[in-house]
């Protein structure tokens, strides 16, 4: 399980997230919406600790992630995957090094069954015979699946999905939304998934929340949340010019 | 005159944050170093990429280095007519000084500079924080193989350079002032001492330290794009000069009053 309380972050004077609270329940898939630019990619890095919050903690698994030392923060990563908006793929290494990079730093398993797991988690995302590319000869939506692929490769229990379905075809990215599900049947894994896709939301969701102004204004199942009343969310969910969003609210403190 | 003055106190402040930043990068680089396991390989790969950056610049450079030293000192012993002294003077002042600190210029300007420019894409692009979710600390990864290739490599390099200098002063020792081979070798090696040469390679060991921790910490700090990469790229070069000649003054004075 994890959960955030009380969570604010600050960029200068810029409040980005105040003071938000979320559970995510264990084997949970949770999907998180919002605008661009509102705070969700902020969010996922607090709960993997590449940021630190100004105030509020993170638990995972009952416990403070603030408080790990560096070898249990190593121990919580290795069961979290992340697949990063931009892919953040290591340009100087190939795909399979990439994918495999954990069971190559870390396990004693020898090339060829680390090259078998790779093709595995690679084919999980539909990507066949990349191996050996390096990324910068991949499409920007090779990247994401590669990204996930690597993100998969450790077999993690926690998934955080920044956006997986964005810049790519309506038909991969159905892939991926059944690739989310599957996990969520078979593995038991909890996602937390970022995205503005609400095709994709609705798909995956067991919950959806969505944050606004730094703050989770709306939590429910995808019916709750396709049939709401609250205006701000239902402009957001029908992606309407006119509502009380408007473009002054970006940026506001 | 307060404006004055309080922008002094900023400056100061800059630079005692800064100072504190790259030592608190060091202390961990060294903390790593003494965490297997250590990919030689890694290290080996770097190594060779700064050799092959720098070996044809500090070759050219040591090589006119030591022609120019000739001719000076040739102009100045001449007029005191002790030739003999020229060659002796060249190789005490290419292995003391002018070979450890001509070879980290070119050394910061080659490799520290690609160092912060990969490092620093890296760290825009979010390759750093795919590290830390890797389980994998990126002073380990990135830092550590990085520092101790740039400290290895900083003495080979300036052994190297030492070498090419004073035979770009034997050329013009020999051809233009006519010295005798012989003599000119024999003075040259007479009069270099251990000490003179392990000064140097001290030196040299310090400025690679410094080149890859500069670097290094330039690039995990990269602020903004491809623009910030840029910027960071040229900040880390000129820091590591200013560096390298503060620490050459520096133990300079330390060999040549406790030495
Ligand atoms: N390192 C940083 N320094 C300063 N400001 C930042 C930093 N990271 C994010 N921000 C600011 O925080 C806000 C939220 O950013 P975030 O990346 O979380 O948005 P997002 O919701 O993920 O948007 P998108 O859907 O476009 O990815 C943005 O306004 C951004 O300018
Ligand atoms: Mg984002």
């Amino acid at each position: 399980m994890i959960e955030i309380k009380g969570l604010t972050k600050k960029f200068g004077d810029f409040l980005v997230l105040d003071s938000l609270d979320l559970k995510i329940e264990t084997g949970e898939t949770k999907v998180i919406i919002g605008r661009s630019g509102c705070g969700k990619s902020v969010l996922l890095k607090h709960i993997v600790r590449l940021l630190d919050p100004d105030a509020g903690i993170v638990l995972v698994d009952g416990q403070d992630i603030s408080k790990l030392d560096s070898k249990k923060m190593n121990q919580l990563h290795m069961k979290i995957g992340m697949v990063f908006q931009g892919g953040a793929l290591f340009d100087s290494l190939s795909v399979w090094e990439n994918v495999g990079f954990v069971l190559r730093e870390y396990s004693t398993l020898k090339e060829k069954e680390i090259r078998e797991r790779v093709k595995e988690a690679l084919s999980l995302v539909n990507l066949y015979d990349v191996e050996d590319k390096m990324p910068s000869e991949l499409s920007g939506g090779m990247k994401k699946r590669v990204s996930l692929a690597r993100a998969l490769c450790v077999r993690p229990q926690i998934i955080l999905y920044d956006e997986p379905t964005t810049g790519i075809d309506p038909i991969t990215a159905d892939a991926i939304n059944a690739l989310i599900d599957e996990l969520h049947d078979k593995l038991k894994v909890t996602s937390i998934v970022v995205t503005h896709d609400m095709r994709s939301a609705y798909k995956v969701a067991d919950n959806i929340a969505m944050l606004y102004q730094g703050k989770i204004i709306a939590e429910g199942t995808p019916d709750e949340i396709r049939y709401t009343h609250d205006p701000v969310v239902h402009q957001f969910i029908t992606g309407a010019a006119h509502g009380p969003i408007t473009n002054q609210d970006q940026g506001k403190e | 005159m307060i404006k004055y003055l309080s922008r002094m106190g900023r400056q100061t402040l800059t630079l005692f944050t800064y100072l504190g930043g790259l030592s608190t990068l060091g202390l961990e680089t060294i903390f790593c170093i003494f965490i297997p396991p250590i990919k030689k390989e890694r290290i080996f790969e770097q190594a060779k990429q700064i050799g092959l950056d720098s070996l044809f610049i500090v070759s050219l450079v040591a090589f006119f280095t030591g022609m120019i030293l000739a001719l000076q000192t040739a102009y100045l012993m001449k007029k005191l007519s002790s030739e003999i002294y020229i060659a002796s003077i060249i190789a005490l002042s290419l292995t003391r000084e002018l070979g450890p600190v001509l070879t980290a210029l070119i050394v910061a300007g080659r490799s520290g500079a690609a160092i912060t420019a990969e490092i620093g894409t890296m760290t825009v692009t979010e390759q750093v924080d795919a590290l830390k979710t890797l389980a994998t600390n990126p002073v380990k990864y990135l830092v550590v193989p990085r520092f101790i290739a740039l400290t290895l490599m900083l003495p080979i390099l300036t052994i190297y350079a030492d070498l090419i200098g004073i035979y770009g002063g034997y050329i013009i020792g020999v051809n233009r002032l006519s010295i005798s081979p012989s003599m000119y070798l024999a003075t040259t090696f007479d009069t270099l001492v251990n000490k003179d040469i392990i000064t140097g390679l001290i030196k040299a060991v310090f400025f690679g330290m410094i080149i890859s921790l500069v670097a290094c910490y330039e690039g995990l700090n990269v602020e903004g794009g491809a623009e910030g990469v840029g910027k960071s790229t040229t900040k880390s070069v000129v820091t590591t000069f200013i560096f390298i000649i503060v620490a050459d003054c520096f133990f300079t004075a330390l060999f040549y009053f406790f030495f």
